[in-house]
């Protein structure tokens, strides 16, 4: 176990109340929005997280640092919000959703690009990126068009998002959080970049007339 | 570069996720690298995806609310009690 958590797990042991305190701030609101890729709704979502906590403390002394006691926590809740989602009847597998294979998307849209038969430049760029101010990549409200992008992704693709580019998890990790492949995995992925970074496109550097 | 099996913006547009995440075969790992050395739009492209990563790790989930708070401090006390109660208390 490392240090820091061997000291953490072990003052909750000792009940040290704002040691809880410190990790509840901290992980409660990333656990919420995790739970929300298993669960249909926020209030569903709010008491898998409560349940979550529950299980946290109920097996804390079980707990042996194989893993990091964050990534420990996240493994009950995955678990949690599963069972609570089958039991709400809500058991679409992610690899269901969108089965990559079948549903082809192109990363960047096609009209941005020349024709594959194109004289010189088949394929090229006729529509090139443009430029994101770097000074404004930063700003707050940058982030909320990249929170908001990620909402009107089909679900799959937000789930895999939100684990790995927001919760920055492995990709070992999500495939067995949402039982996909890694290819699949990894097309989620592809597409839900694209997506996020096409928003940030439009919104710091729009299309002139 | 042999024109022959070079990739077009277009295919390499589609490569930048295996790149990133190391997924890429030798041959295509040539070809995205030879493309990215040659083309200052493709680059930027892959700039651009690198920032919106980088970015998009920096969304905060937002804040527990002050009640969710106080109520798990409560489930954490009786928890502790409880356990405190199944344990043989300390001996001196």
């Amino acid at each position: 176990m490392d240090a820091e958590d061997a000291k953490l797990v072990a003052a909750l042991r000792a009940g040290d109340e704002e040691a809880f305190r410190r990790i509840v701030v901290e992980w409660h609101p990333m656990l919420l929005r995790v739970a929300q890729i298993f669960v249909p709704s926020r209030a569903v979502a709010e008491e898998v997280v409560q349940e979550t906590w529950l299980r946290v403390l109920g097996a804390l002394d079980r707990f042996e640092g194989r893993s990091s006691l964050r990534t420990w926590v996240f493994r009950i809740l995955v678990n949690t919000a599963k069972t609570r989602a089958q039991r709400e009847g809500r058991v679409v597998p992610f690899s269901a959703l969108n089965d990559p294979a079948r549903v082809p998307e192109a990363a960047v849209d096609a009209d941005r690009f020349l024709d594959a038969d194109h004289e010189r430049f088949p394929g090229h760029w006729s529509s090139p990126p443009r430029a994101l101010p770097e000074e404004r990549l930063l700003a707050g409200e940058t982030r909320d068009v990249i929170a908001a992008a990620i909402e009107e992704l089909p679900a799959a693709q937000r789930a895999v998002i939100t684990l790995r580019d927001v919760s920055g998890w492995g990709s070992e990790d999500v495939c067995n959080a949402l039982d996909i492949t890694e290819v699949n995995q990894r097309v989620l992925l592809h597409r839900a970049r694209a997506k996020v970074r096409r928003a940030l496109e439009d919104y710091l550097a729009p299309e002139k007339e | 570069m042999t024109v022959a099996d070079a990739i077009s913006c277009q295919e390499l547009v589609e490569l930048v996720t295996d790149y990133l995440e190391g997924a890429l075969d030798a041959a295509d790992l040539r070809r995205f690298e030879e493309h990215i050395a040659d083309c200052g739009k493709c680059t930027q492209y892959l700039a651009q995806l690198r920032a919106t990563i980088d970015v998009t790790g920096r969304i905060t989930a937002g804040d527990i609310s002050p009640e969710a708070e106080e109520e798990l401090l409560h489930v954490f006390r009786d928890w502790f009690a409880g356990r405190a109660g199944t344990h043989e208390p300390p001996r001196n």
